[in-house]
Parts: C-alpha cells; sequence; structure tokens
C-alpha cells in the first residue's frame, strides 16, 4: 500500500521538522524520515550515561526565531530556555574576568584589566546590538540577490535595507570594515585587554576552519549581538532538558498538524523520473511518493550522497565541489562526580552558571590555529564550557553535573587523513581534559563517564559532512545569495520538485529554525506543494 | 520600622543585593540576585525558597471551629477532612470580597486561617456566639514556601513526612531536619509544583540551614518576591491591594468586588442550608449577574513590536512583573484597567491579569491595552485568554 505525501522531508533535525511543521500547518500531508533512533539531528539530547542527559552536540540557543516559537506554539509544546547567565574567562594568572548581567559589576571585573576597556564595553556593546538590527531583517526573509535583475529581487532588497536609511555614514564604514576585517583587528579598534578580547574573538571562528586572525571573521561576532531571548537582544540561553528538547517541541508540534515522523527510517536516494524527484527509496528497497521531497541534509550528502552527479548539471556539481565545510571542532561531554572548581575563581559560585572560555589570550587561540593548519588537533584547544545542570537539575542526579566542552580546533582533515580520527578519539579527549585541568585542578577525579566527539564521528553519526556544525562554513562567500550555492539561495534545487530546508542554506547553521520555516514559506508561496 | 522574620539572619546575610520592601510590617526580600532570572528558574526548574512569614496565620480551635468558620467563609470548611487544606475567600454583608486565603483542618477541632491582611477584629466580631477559640500565631509561626520541581526529592531529604501520600492540598505535620517539629503543606503561590512549611520561630534557622545545604544538590536558593511575582501572574494567582481592594479597605463601594468578579466564584458554595456572611447578596448576584470580570489578557506581540519599530527601537518588556493599573479599552470607550502583568519566561507571552467589563470578557475578545513608549502613549491590542495561564501538571501532582 502507497500511501501519497505531499511532501517527504529528509532528516528529522530541527530544520526538517520545522519546514515540516510549517507545511503541514497549512494543511499539507507530509512525512519525515529520520535515519536515527532519536530525532533533532544536531540539536539532540541523549542519555549516553545513564542519568546524565547530554545535548550530545549543539548546546546552547539563541538564534532559534521568535516567531517559529510562537507560530508553532512551542511553549506549549514543552520548550523552555533557561537564560545564560554570565561569561566566566579562567586565567592562569589574576582571578580571570567574569561578564555578567550588570553593567556596573562587569565594568568593575574589566577595570582589573584595563579601565578603558572597562568604559568602552557598555559602548561597544550598543554599537554592535545597533548594527545587529540592520542584519536581522536579512535572517528574516529569504536571501536578497544584489546580482539578480529582476524587478522583484530588487524591491525585496530595498525592503531588507530600509533599515539602513537612519544610519549615518560613520556607521556604515564600521559596517563595511566589519564585514572584512578580521576579529582580532576590529576588536583592537575598541580594547586592549587579551582576556576581554579573546573570548570575544572566538565568535567570530566557530565552526570555521580559520584563525581568529583571518580576514572576515569580525562581522560572525554580529551573529552573537542578534541572538534574543525574550526580547532581551544578544541572551544565550540553554534549552531544558537538552538541546534536543528544542527538537522534540518541535516534532511535537508537527505532529500535532498531522506531520508523520518516522525514526530509524535511512533514505538510500531521490526517486527521479528525468529530472523531476517524485519520492524516495528507503534502505531496503522501499519506495514512498511525494509531489515534493525536501532534503534537510547537507547540500553535498544531499546532492551526491542520494541524486547523484550523474543527474546534476557540471557547473552546479563544481560549485558544490568548492562548498567549503572542513569542520574543524569537536565536542567532549563530561559527566561529573561533582562540581569543578576552577583555579583562578575557587567555590561554587555564580560565576560557573553562564558559558566559560578557555580562551586567556589571543596568542594562545593563534597558537591553537597553527597545529590546526597543519593537520593536528589543537593541544591546548579553545574550549566553550557549559555546566547545563546548574541551571537545569533535570538533566543530572542530585548533585552530580554535566560539562559539556565545544573544542576548537580539531580539524576534520589530519595530515594523516580524516580515517585516523578513531584512534586519535581518545588522545584527543585527554588534550581537552588535561587542558581544563590546569585551569580547574581536581576535574579528572570528579568524570564519571566521557564521551568525545571528534569531526569524523560528526560525519559518520550526524551526517554532518567533514564534522561542519553548521552544514558549511558561515564564511561570507557562502552565505545569503550565495548559500549553498549562487544561483540557488531561494530552497529550489536543480532537480525540479526537490527542495532545501537545511543549514546550508540561507541564513544557515545553529539552532535558528530559519532555513526550515523560510524553505516552506518559499514552498508555500510558490504553490510548490 | 518593618521587623526582621524569623529566618531574618540568613535572608540578610544572602541578599547581597540589599532589595528589601516592606510586607505586611516585615522586612522581605525582592531579590537576592541582580536580576530576579534566576530565582524565578529556581522556581520552574529547581526549587525555591521563600520566606512568606509575613503571611497572617490564625488558629481556630474548639467544638464549634468548623461551624464559626462555615459561617464565616464562602465553603465549608467542615467538609475537609483532618489533613487537608482549601484555598477560599471571605466576605462582608453585602458580598464583597474582604480577603483570599487558605484554610486548613489540623485537626477534627483545629483549623488555620492564612490572610493577606489582618482579621484578628473580623474574626472576634463574629466568633461572639461560638465556643471557639482563636490564636493570632503570625508571629509566632516562620513561613516558608519551597516551589518548584525538584521540591519534593529535596523534601524527602529533610523531613520524615510520607511525601508520595501527601497530596495537592494536604498537610501533614513532620519532623525537619535541623527544624523541629512543623506542619507541611502541598501548597503555594506559583503554579509549580510545591509545599509550604510551617514552623515555630525557634525552629526557622534550622530549618533554612538544612534546605540550604541539603539544598544544593537540588538547585535550590533563595528567592524573593520579584520572582514570586513573575510566577504568580502566570499562575494567574490574584494578589489583594493589586487586583483587587479589600472591602474593608475600599473608600468607596465602587472599589469593592464580588468573588464572582475576581474568578473566585468557584469558591462560593451557596448550596449550604445554613447561612454564611455575603450569602443573600452573592445569590442575588450570581442569579442577576456581575458588573465586572476579571481576565487574562494575552498583549499582542507583534503589535508592540511594530510599536517600537515605529520609535526605530528593539522591543523591551519589562524585566519584571509590573503592578500598575492600566487602562483598558474596547469599541472606543474604557471597559477596565489591567492590575498586573508580566513577560512570561515560560509561555513566551506578555501576559496581564485584568478586570473588565462582563461585555468585554469572553475568551478570544480583542481589546486594546494602553502602552507608553517613548512617552507617548498607544494602543496595543490584547486577546482574553482563560487563567491559568500556566497551569503544568506538576502543579496537582
Amino acid at each position: 500500500m502507497s500511501k501519497h505525501y505531499d511532501s517527504i522531508i529528509i532528516g528529522g533535525g530541527h530544520n526538517g521538522l520545522a519546514c515540516a511543521a510549517y507545511l503541514a500547518k497549512a494543511g499539507r500531508k507530509v512525512l519525515v524520515l529520520e535515519r536515527r533512533h532519536v530525532l533533532g539531528g544536531a540539536a539532540v539530547s541523549e542519555q549516553v550515561y545513564p542519568g546524565f542527559t547530554y545535548s550530545v552536540c549543539s548546546y546552547v540557543v539563541s538564534l532559534l526565531r521568535p516567531q517559529i516559537i510562537r507560530d508553532l506554539e512551542l511553549p506549549k509544546h514543552g520548550l523552555e530556555i533557561l537564560p545564560l547567565e554570565c561569561s566566566f574567562a579562567p586565567a592562569h594568572e589574576g582571578p580571570g574576568l567574569v561578564r555578567w548581567p550588570c553593567a556596573d559589576t562587569t565594568r568593575r571585573e574589566i577595570a582589573r584589566y584595563s579601565a578603558q576597556d572597562a568604559d568602552r564595553y557598555p559602548e561597544f556593546g550598543r554599537e554592535m546590538a545597533k548594527m545587529a538590527r540592520f542584519l536581522k531583517p536579512i535572517i528574516d526573509n529569504p536571501a536578497p540577490d544584489p546580482t539578480s535583475l529582476r524587478p522583484k529581487a530588487w524591491r525585496h532588497m530595498l525592503k531588507l535595507a530600509r533599515p539602513f536609511k537612519n544610519i549615518d555614514e560613520r556607521k556604515l564604514h564600521d559596517f563595511m570594515k566589519m564585514m572584512t576585517m578580521s576579529s582580532v583587528d576590529f576588536l583592537d579598534e575598541w580594547f586592549e585587554s587579551d582576556i576581554l578580547k579573546a573570548p570575544m574573538a572566538v565568535s567570530g571562528i566557530i565552526g570555521t576552519y580559520l584563525g581568529v586572525r583571518s580576514p572576515g571573521t569580525a562581522y560572525v561576532l554580529l551573529h552573537h549581538y542578534m541572538g534574543e531571548i525574550d526580547g532581551a537582544m544578544r541572551a544565550w540561553g540553554l534549552s531544558k532538558g537538552g538541546t534536543g528538547q528544542i527538537s522534540m517541541a518541535i516534532a511535537r508540534a508537527a505532529e500535532s498538524y498531522g506531520v508523520e515522523i518516522r525514526t530509524e527510517t535511512s533514505v538510500e536516494r531521490v526517486l527521479m523520473r528525468g529530472d523531476e524527484a517524485y519520492g524516495v527509496v528507503l534502505e531496503g528497497g522501499d519506495e514512498l511518493h511525494a509531489k515534493t521531497v525536501v532534503s534537510s541534509l547537507e547540500p553535498r550528502l544531499t546532492f551526491f550522497g542520494l541524486v547523484g552527479r550523474k543527474a546534476l548539471p557540471e557547473d552546479f556539481c563544481d560549485e558544490l565541489d568548492r562548498y567549503r565545510l572542513r569542520g574543524s571542532s569537536g565536542k567532549v561531554n563530561l559527566a561529573l562526580d561533582s562540581l569543578p572548581e576552577f583555579k583562578c575563581r575557587p567555590g561554587d559560585g555564580l560565576h560557573m552558571r553562564g558559558d566559560i572560555a578557555i580562551a586567556p589570550s589571543i596568542a594562545y587561540l593563534e597558537k591553537a590555529y597553527d597545529q590546526a593548519k597543519y593537520g593536528q588537533f589543537s593541544e591546548r584547544p579553545y574550549i566553550n564550557i557549559v555546566i547545563p545542570s546548574l541551571t537545569d537539575p533535570s538533566v543530572a542526579p542530585p548533585g552530580k553535573h554535566v560539562m559539556s566542552c565545544f573544542v576548537q580546533y580539531a580539524p576534520y582533515h589530519l595530515a594523516e587523513g580524516p580515517e585516523a580520527w578513531p584512534s586519535k578519539r581518545e588522545a584527543f579527549g585527554d588534550a581537552v581534559v588535561d587542558t581544563l585541568e590546569e585551569f580547574a585542578p581536581g576535574l579528572k577525579d570528579r568524570i564519571l563517564h566521557r564521551q568525545v566527539l571528534t569531526p569524523w564521528d560528526m560525519e559518520k553519526d550526524f551526517g554532518l559532512t567533514e564534522g561542519n556544525i553548521f552544514h558549511g562554513e558561515l564564511s561570507l562567500e557562502q552565505l545569503a545569495f550565495l548559500r549553498p550555492v549562487a544561483g540557488w539561495a531561494h530552497y529550489r534545487t536543480p532537480i525540479q520538485k526537490l527542495w532545501m530546508c537545511g543549514s546550508g542554506t540561507h541564513p544557515g547553521g545553529g539552532v535558528m529554525g530559519a532555513p526550515g520555516w523560510l524553505a516552506a514559506q518559499t514552498m508555500l508561496k510558490e504553490r510548490a506543494v | 520600622m518593618p521587623r526582621e522574620t524569623p529566618f531574618h539572619e540568613r535572608t540578610r546575610a544572602l541578599c547581597e543585593t540589599y532589595r528589601w520592601k516592606d510586607w505586611s510590617g516585615y522586612h522581605a526580600a525582592c531579590s537576592y540576585g541582580l536580576s530576579p532570572d534566576r530565582e524565578y528558574n529556581a522556581i520552574r526548574q529547581g526549587a525555591a525558597m521563600i520566606d512568606v512569614t509575613p503571611l497572617f496565620k490564625y488558629d481556630i480551635s474548639g467544638p464549634d471551629a468548623g461551624a464559626f468558620l462555615a459561617r464565616l467563609l464562602v465553603r465549608d470548611v467542615r467538609k475537609l477532612k483532618p489533613g487537608r487544606m482549601s484555598y477560599l475567600c471571605w466576605c462582608d454583608a453585602d458580598g464583597k470580597v474582604i480577603d483570599d486565603g487558605t484554610c486548613a483542618r489540623l485537626s477534627e477541632e483545629t483549623y488555620r486561617l492564612t490572610s493577606a491582611a489582618p482579621a484578628m477584629h473580623w474574626l472576634h466580631r463574629h466568633a461572639r456566639a461560638f465556643d471557639v477559640a482563636i490564636r493570632d500565631c503570625s508571629d509566632s509561626i516562620a513561613a516558608l514556601a519551597l516551589q518548584g520541581p525538584t521540591s519534593r526529592e529535596l523534601l524527602r531529604q529533610v523531613c520524615d513526612a510520607d511525601m508520595d501520600a501527601l497530596r495537592f492540598f494536604g498537610l501533614t505535620e513532620t519532623t525537619f531536619a535541623g527544624g523541629g517539629k512543623g506542619w507541611l503543606s502541598r501548597t503555594g503561590y506559583t503554579g509549580d509544583l510545591g509545599y509550604e512549611l510551617w514552623v515555630d520561630n525557634d525552629n526557622a534557622l534550622g530549618l533554612y540551614d538544612a534546605l540550604l545545604d541539603t539544598g544544593k544538590d537540588y538547585g535550590a536558593v533563595p528567592v524573593g518576591l520579584d520572582a514570586l511575582d513573575i510566577s504568580r501572574v502566570e499562575a494567574g494567582f490574584i494578589l489583594r491591594g493589586i487586583d483587587y481592594i479589600g472591602a474593608n479597605d475600599a473608600m468607596i463601594d465602587a472599589q469593592k468586588s464580588s468573588p464572582f468578579e475576581l474568578g473566585l466564584g468557584w469558591t462560593v458554595k451557596l448550596n449550604r442550608e445554613e447561612t454564611f456572611i455575603g450569602k443573600d447578596a452573592l445569590t442575588r448576584e450570581k442569579n442577576s449577574g456581575s458588573r465586572w470580570a476579571l481576565v487574562g489578557l494575552d498583549i499582542d506581540w507583534l503589535a508592540l513590536e511594530a510599536l517600537y519599530a515605529h520609535h526605530d527601537l528593539p522591543t523591551q518588556v519589562p524585566h519584571c512583573a509590573w503592578r500598575s493599573g492600566i487602562p483598558i479599552y474596547h469599541d472606543g470607550r474604557q471597559v477596565g484597567r489591567a492590575t498586573s502583568g508580566s513577560w512570561s519566561p515560560m509561555l513566551k507571552k506578555n501576559l496581564a491579569l485584568a478586570t473588565v467589563e462582563q461585555n468585554a470578557a469572553a475568551p478570544g475578545t480583542e481589546l486594546l491595552i494602553e502602552w507608553t513608549v517613548e512617552w507617548s502613549r498607544e494602543m496595543v491590542p490584547a486577546t482574553v485568554i482563560k487563567t491559568p495561564f500556566f497551569d503544568p501538571e506538576r502543579k496537582r501532582a
């Protein structure tokens, strides 16, 4: 018996689910197929070690679009976002730096290192927030294409450019600078103290194979000022029950609109008649038919994996070959017997309730990058830590804790080749723990369980090609009308009736849900489904 | 000058912000930290320790205790079994609400009434015909609310009560670790899983220390009134003096409200043979209809966003709950006022409690609420929605 669907969505990550929910809400019959036993893709929570819930990959949330939360009534379906309270940068010498949600306390913290930086910090925040507001319409709309000559494209451009009309020239200069400079150069124009600049500079390189001094990394800083929680700009949060709960809330919303979701169902390939898709073949040979097929997978995986080069135009294949994935990060999740203690700031105080950045200086970050350039993981990497069990006791037994560590650099392309990763996994895990031990002595003895994810594991287990957490680097040449491939930035593909809705499309990666939402809107608007 | 509650020695040290207010003549902490976020999250994710000692507490005992209270209160508390508790209100002879609170049946002949305002005179005035003893234990019993999803597991560690047997609105006598004997009730003002702990003043600090110490593993933290206010708005709970004026505090009749007008009609049991204070007036109002209704409002976020965008500003919502009266309009005229409201971190909605005319009170009705942006008075649509806004299963579990 073959049911007929309006849309089959490949991949039950948060974008696939969001796309499905919007299509079904508009009355379409939708099926979501997920390869793994759990939904969420890289936005997933799993009890890898009994009693401890890990946000296995993605671990913080900021850019999840408020309109998606509203439209899909996600709070009703279990979404709870808990704000991260501060940012802590531990140091080898001195007290380190904590940026608090209180301007005066933060000013005094920074003033220990530089009185001038302390005063400029709030000014910087305001300027960044202003600039971020110009960008916000861009992530909430399909990508504008300045190279197009169609009047419709121009009208769209003008609409998105509206916020710029009140901007004064100097601001525009700053903005242009930001689009081209490196994180460090840009921050150097504002600040002098390393301990402040280093943790800020890394925002520009997360998920890319670039260093903090690489040109073009400055503008990614803005992304971090675009986030909002409860109307508060630049706020970051955790999802209760781990990041997977975001996906689960979207899944429950989708099901409430009638979406059918099948887990442990692998798609072998997209079914095609000529250059038109009409369904999928499952592993095992079963066929499922639909009017449209939407892939939330990483673009190279979608086209080379499920469609095949033969069915695609040469130019498109060339572009995809050039599409930069080259993952550069890993993840280490720890179950702890008790709360760690940082040497520079002892005690179990509030400073551990936000994110903790192991980025003591710009030189430290550059050194970490140097090793990565030549195909090694950093022996002393940048680590971004959160301890979600402090704000959300439901993820660990009483008194125990979960420590989530995002680690960069762990280049997919090791000098020995990516296949060497499995044999280096534990050495990589040791490097992370050894680094942490220097800042938080005694941590090793508290570890009950350790999960190490290398870029290789992310590719194999989560379909993140080359271990890229964003389905493609968020660098300027791969964003907006260029994502994933110029000319194919509006969720359409060279295959008729095959669409894209994953992080490899505009506006990109992160737990935003925007690609899934925008893909569904575009499909509905163009009456494709 | 406000006095100190029995927990003050601890709360004073913990309240590093020095943000206090006067609650019924006691120093009460508004927030221990710089923003109410963390404390609010303790209510919804961990366990919040809230000093609620300033509530007024009266123990009423004697052979006529039940009959006396049945006469006074809108529901017949004799129907409560010992170890059960009820939320209710009481009215004047005109059927206007004087106060709302809880009544617990501690034993066959002993009840404990809590109120927001002092009630000693009201109790005594009506007690003359009954064989009862009234003891004002407001200043001798320390009360601590322990609210949040981990509160039950935490209490298993710090008292000997049978936690699984203690159901919603039940109470039991128990021995607390470090706190001696006291009462534990499955009640609260947050709309979450939670308890209230009642101990003699002398035992307050011991209990507080035990909770704070064991509570570390359960996300238990001291929580102030700012966070409590956000949670009670989400829970749709009204507050005397804010959402309504107690009948004996009103300057004019128009300031008074009936239980029906406050959404407390469900607590009024008119089908009792004996009379109770306000029964005749309430029966009349029940038949003829009420003028006002207390409703929940969902303030339109997109309209708010548009309003702020018009001023070239990002949308802002207050960090704390607000409690200033704000005019509400419908069909071009004012039909009521919002009395308190808050951004709901749980529901991601901008909510308010409002008193409006009956014909504007049906769920789904589109009203307008005044909203001031950049000193400019504007109107924003707000939809009448059902309360409680936030109603998790664990609230009754």
